[in-house]
């Protein structure tokens, strides 16, 4: 599996410096003049940007936004996600992706042609995967297997974090995934909806990658996460 | 001044209050919250898909309370199970809630409240109302604005907040009587009013205004919850 599905996100860097950053509970005022714009999770009253999401407050130029910081995964086109296949239906597979709807992966967006009598060949009920969102519908979310990187996931184990700590999980195009990557010689696939897929050479390397990404996931307010980690792996994980 | 409250407290005055948010590691979102002795924990799921599907509404999410007493929390032990008298309050919880949530964007799908009295000692819908809000916002849901909820109510002539068990039971005079409120923290917009018993006309906006103030202080006890448990991860 490999690294560059990670690397479309276009999500905001939350590892950036110099930007001040403060927690906001919903209803606060996070500015008060004229000269701002409402961002992501705020909205203006009269005079002032005022916060609709708990998360931290960043005002890049005159847009004031808010950064979740809890939350359940809202899914967007071109996530990667990681599910669980609950379902075989006539045209494709019911995934359970940990979000309000489930996904539906059809059986022409598999990677190769699958006869319909064999689609559980391919994927059982039960079976993990990792896959890409191409299509919100209405209530229907829609999965392709046909990119780089994607597929059913064999060994190795998955395990849940946060979905609003996923940005910080695989930092600025990469670099933090990357890092854990080459600590500790695992193959890790990250999904925007929180899931994380480990698969490495030894036990203890895999529980290493976990506590790893576990480590990360729990700092809010840190910034300069990157150089901590690599301290973090010298001090021998903390 | 003659009248004297059981426990010594002044007419305006508040139990101590405690609040803390993040207490079930299993939901998406939770808080507990106590008026002195009655405490309330608030678990917040989702939004997740609606069952049953004919509950869905297509246009917006939905929010869904589920109000209950522990057995042990009271006296007498409390038959466990759903009754007339918790049902009413889901309800009224859902009512006071909703206002301030934002559903929209997550369409057919629900946003499960689930609130239960630990130990009780009256105010309990008021103790969940607050825990829920701070259980919603811990969530990560789009809130326009937290909720605070205190009941005052009248011991005979005098005007008091957040009464005791013991308080809601007196019987001299005109009685006592209980008026659940609960309002939008910054501003002055009400989403609960549940009075039971008597009071004038007169009184009623002498009652508010003291909910009023005392919406300020736990709006105080819950905004510091919240920011403390940003402050607690990140020291771990």
């Amino acid at each position: 599996m490999n690294n560059e599905i990670n690397e479309t996100q276009d999500y905001a860097e939350v590892d950036s410096k110099d930007v001040p950053r403060k927690i906001i509970i919903p209803g606060e005022v996070i500015v008060t003049g004229e000269d701002y714009l409402p961002g992501e999770g705020t909205r203006r009253e009269g005079n002032s940007i005022v916060a609709i999401r708990f998360g931290l407050a960043e005002e890049m130029g005159r847009v004031v936004r808010v950064i979740p910081i809890f939350g359940a995964f809202i899914p967007r086109r071109n996530n990667v996600i990681i599910g669980r296949v609950i379902d075989i239906t006539y045209a494709g597979w019911l995934v359970d992706i940990d979000s309000a709807s489930n996904a539906f992966l059809s059986i022409e967006e598999s990677p190769r042609f699958i006869n319909r009598d064999e689609m559980d060949q391919f994927l059982a009920i039960g079976e993990v995967i990792a896959a890409k969102i191409w299509g919100i519908k209405g209530k229907g979310i829609d999965l392709t297997l046909k990119a780089k990187g994607l597929g059913k996931l064999e060994e190795g184990f998955t395990f849940r974090i946060i979905p609003s700590r996923v940005p910080r999980v695989i930092g600025r195009e990469g670099s933090m995934v990357s890092l854990i990557k080459e600590k500790t010689g695992c193959n890790i696939i990250v999904g925007q909806n929180g899931w994380i897929w480990i698969h490495g050479p030894s036990l203890d390397a895999q529980i290493k990658a976990r506590r790893a990404i576990e480590f990360v996931a729990d700092k809010v307010f840190v910034s300069g996460l990157t150089e901590k980690v690599e301290k973090w792996f010298e001090e021998g994980q903390k | 001044m003659a009248f004297k409250r059981s426990d010594g407290r002044k007419l305006t005055e508040l139990r101590p209050m405690i609040a803390k948010v993040g207490v079930v590691p299993n939901a998406d979102g939770s808080a507990l919250f106590a008026f002195g002795s009655t405490v309330a924990i608030a678990a917040v799921y989702g939004p997740r898909k609606l069952h049953p599907q004919h509950m869905q509404n297509p246009a917006t999410g939905i929010l869904r309370c589920n109000y209950d007493l522990l057995s042990f929390s009271v006296y007498d032990r409390k038959r466990p199970g759903p009754s007339r008298r918790s049902q009413e309050i889901s309800k009224v919880t859902e009512w006071a809630l909703s206002p301030a949530l934002y559903l929209e964007s997550f369409p057919s799908s629900v946003v499960d409240v689930q609130i239960y009295i630990l130990q009780a000692d009256a105010g309990t819908r008021t103790a969940g109302i607050n825990a829920a809000s701070m259980a919603l916002a811990h969530a990560g849901i789009p809130m326009r604005d937290l909720i605070c909820s205190v009941a005052v109510g009248k011991n005979d002539k005098e005007v008091i907040i957040d009464l005791t068990k013991e308080e809601e039971d007196y019987k001299e005079g005109e009685g006592s009587t209980d008026f659940a409120v609960a309002k939008l923290a910054n501003s002055d917009e009400f989403s609960l009013l549940q009075l039971d018993g008597k009071i004038q006309p007169e009184v009623v906006s002498k009652a508010i205004s003291m909910a009023k103030d005392a919406c300020i202080q736990i709006y105080e006890i819950q905004k510091k919850a919240l920011k403390d448990c940003v402050e607690g991860v990140q020291n771990e």
